[in-house]
């Protein structure tokens, strides 16, 4: 929902990045601010997960310019765990299976180094039990999945469930979906949908990052961007969107080269 | 290379001081001279001269393995110090007559013998270099029958079981480091459990290396009689020098009917610095007999410590159903090489083995499992099931499995699972980007991975073991 004079949570100015030397994001711009929803669509190659994982810290990008302030601060000194305690969350495309550590254990954890970090206690192990039964229900998830190694064996679909039940849990500021919707179901999808849904609220704000419309049927967004080649070409609301899956992308691009032509 | 698992740094090892005390060292060098001079130190009885000297005679026909995956400049045995003890006045009756510099170096250690401080229920003999310097609790397991003291001793007061025992599961010949142990070890522990005694607490062995250039030649023999129980933990650790030193160790285990032995190790020997320079080579000797029916023997280790690991704790089930098991955590980092796993010979019928296996390699270590599941042609349906798993950290570790079958009977079943994986970036990332910070991610994963084997140490110990992988991998990525 947009509101009026809510609080700036991300302020991307002319962001550049690369990996391995080859640039990705080419002056990106973008402004969220608390409790909007904002989708990035784009074609393959765009850039858009890359921006994500950029947000995120992932190490092997290299920022090669421009600045991201994260509720004013300078997001891109801190270090990818001080972000993710200072609510910043990232649903990964593909989450990973980490063998022999327990679901409940690693939600736990990362739970605790959140609460850690905002000076409260942590949570014992009978108090999150309880917590995270609870927060099950965001997702619909039996618990059973809780005791088993964390992804593990998990189906496509599981895997982004266990992603948006530990947003439930960490309750991030800013929670950025990368692709959350490939490769999952209709009812799949409207589960995940659904837990993105209630978890959206006036003091945090949503950035969703996809190629397909099908998504933003079931949330919807305030605006909407077209990024390719590494910048965000045009921004609109949410009607944006369904032209894009009615025309494609293509046009998108020429528009942006006429006006770069007419510059 | 853009990856945060970046070069592997060892957490320093914090064992690596050196206990100033006065010691009684002979020259370096082995002869049959310095055999007998070892024995006359002693005072033992003639049959363990006349043992040592035919082992020595052995040792000399013999020559060094090369098949292990390991490599290490030849060693000079004419440069190695065979025997080093503290000098003592006389035999100290109790614990209070101990020197005050070893109490405290053990209590340094993490190993407290006084009476007030020591565990309340692990019985520990302290070994010094070549002596045992002290056992704990000797009365009261001697209420229950229970025999625990150092070889030394049992040669004098136990001689008939000593020499009916020894060099029975190890032939003194069996290889070249255990030939060379049957020459020249100094000591080590004994234990006997007899006939019905479930032994009440765990019998701990502490071993320390102090001197530079001596080798440490220890021998372990336990023997569980009919319907008996023992669990038997040993560790191990010596001070930092830049030489490398030889640890060549020779363990016996034996089971009666229906009797069982569980043996913990928990090693951290010196390992080099990250380069590879010094550091302890330990090339043992491990094996239990279940002679018995129903008996059970079952090894668990880890390994952190040692330039060079080389040890293959065994067992030859020959009593019908009995139960071999091996559970093993190695960890390699830097430069250190491991060559360990572990044989299970089956001979009596039904009898069972487990082999859970768990190497992890950092830094541009060298970890191989090597195993051997042997269905003899009498040992109709038994079983064995061997899994092992290896785990790299970084992209400069290396891992090797060489399993090794033979089965001679077609009624037998043997499994082998393997498996390879690999701690990497993304993984690492994936839990920063849950807030929880890499040493904790590293840690999780580590205790995830050895959990199986970490069951089966005794509770005290499996959190040491956990700690101590932590610890041996702080630092190493990020």
């Amino acid at each position: 929902m947009i509101i009026e004079n809510s609080e700036l949570i991300l302020s991307v100015r002319n962001l550049a990045a690369e990996v391995d030397g080859t640039p990705i994001l080419k002056g990106l711009n973008l402004d969220i601010k608390a409790g909007e929803i904002h989708a990035i669509m784009g074609p393959n190659g765009s850039g858009k997960s890359t921006f994500s994982k950029v947000l995120a810290g992932h190490p092997v990008y290299t920022v090669t310019g421009g600045e991201v302030l994260y509720k004013g601060q300078n997001l891109l000194e801190l270090e990818p765990e001080d972000r993710a305690r200072s609510g910043v969350f990232l649903a990964f495309q593909y989450p990973l299976e980490i063998p022999g550590v327990s679901n409940l254990d690693f939600l736990r954890v990362a739970y605790n180094s959140k609460r850690q970090h905002e000076g409260l206690e942590e949570l014992d192990a009978f108090d999150f039990d309880d917590l995270v039964r609870e927060r099950l229900d965001v997702v619909k998830m039996d618990p059973a999945f809780l005791d088993r190694s964390v992804n593990e064996g998990f189906s496509g679909g599981e895997k982004k469930r266990n992603e948006i039940l530990q947003m439930a849990l960490l309750a991030p500021t800013l929670a950025i979906l990368d692709e959350t919707d490939s490769g999952l179901d209709i009812d799949a999808l409207k589960i995940v949908a659904n837990g993105v849904n209630q978890l959206a609220k006036p003091d945090n704000a949503t950035l969703l990052i996809t190629h397909y419309q099908r998504l933003l049927d079931y949330i919807v967004p305030d605006f909407v961007h077209v990024m390719a080649e590494g910048r965000i070409l045009t921004t609109g609301g949410k009607e944006l969107a369904q032209e894009l899956e009615a025309r494609g992308y293509d046009w998108v691009r020429e528009e942006d080269m006429a006006e770069v032509a007419a510059r | 290379m853009t990856t945060t698992v970046q070069t592997l740094v060892n957490q320093p090892y914090k064992y690596g001081f050196v206990t100033e005390i006065e010691t009684e060292t002979i020259p370096r060098g082995l002869s049959e001279d310095v055999i007998r001079l070892i024995s006359a130190k002693k005072n033992e009885p003639e049959f363990m001269l006349n043992f040592r000297l035919k082992a020595y005679r052995q040792w000399l026909k013999m020559t060094e393995p090369s098949w292990p995956h390991v490599h290490y400049p030849p060693i000079d045995y004419q440069d190695i110090t065979y025997y080093s003890a503290p000098k003592e006045k006389d035999k100290k009756k109790s614990l209070d007559e101990v020197d005050p510099v070893l109490l405290e170096t053990f209590e340094k250690l993490g190993i407290p013998l006084s009476e007030q401080k020591r565990l309340s229920n692990v019985a520990v003999d302290a070994v010094f270099d070549s002596v045992s310097v002290a056992t704990t609790f000797r009365e009261q397991l001697a209420e229950e029958g229970v025999i625990f003291c150092s070889i030394s001793e049992a040669l004098h007061d136990y001689s008939d079981l000593v020499e009916r025992y020894l060099g029975s599961i190890v032939p003194i010949n069996d290889n070249y480091f255990a030939a060379l142990n049957s020459a020249v070890f100094s000591d080590g522990s004994f234990v006997f459990i007899p006939k019905g005694v479930r032994c009440p607490m765990e019998l701990s062995t502490y071993f320390r290396i102090n001197t530079e250039g001596s080798g440490q030649f220890e021998r372990t023999l336990i023997i569980a009689e009919e319907d008996s129980y023992v669990s038997y933990l040993e560790g191990c650790t010596a001070p930092m020098f830049d030489t490398n030193q030889l640890h060549a160790a020779v363990v016996e285990l034996v089971t009666l009917d229906n009797a069982e032995i569980k043996y913990s190790t928990v090693q951290n020997w010196y390992a080099g610095d990250e380069n590879g320079k010094g550091g302890i080579y330990n090339f043992v000797t491990k094996r239990g007999l279940c002679a018995g029916k129903n008996s059970k023997i079952s090894w668990t280790q880890v390994e952190t410590g040692s330039a060079i690991t080389w040890k293959y704790p065994s067992c030859v089930l020959v009593g019908d159903n009995s139960v071999g098991e091996f559970y093993s955590v190695a960890l390699t980092n830097n430069k250190q090489q491991a060559d360990t796993g572990t044989k299970m010979v089956h001979i009596g019928k039904n009898t069972r083995s487990t082999i859970i296996s768990k190497g992890i390699s950092a830094g541009r270590s060298q970890n191989s499992y090597r195993g051997l599941v042997k269905m003899g042609s009498k040992a109709d349906g038994s079983r064995n099931y061997s899994q092992c798993d290896s785990m790299l950290i970084g992209s400069d570790a290396e891992a090797n499995t060489f399993p090794y079958i033979q089965v001679q009977n077609n009624t037998t079943k043997v499994e082998h699972e393997a498996s390879t994986s690999k701690i990497g970036e993304d993984q690492l990332f994936y839990f920063s980007q849950r807030g929880i910070s890499v040493e904790d991610a590293v840690s999780m994963m580590i205790s995830g991975f050895c959990k199986d084997v970490f069951n089966q140490l005794p509770m005290e110990f499996a959190v040491e073991a956990d700690r101590l992988l932590s610890l041996k991998l702080e630092g190493s990525v990020g």
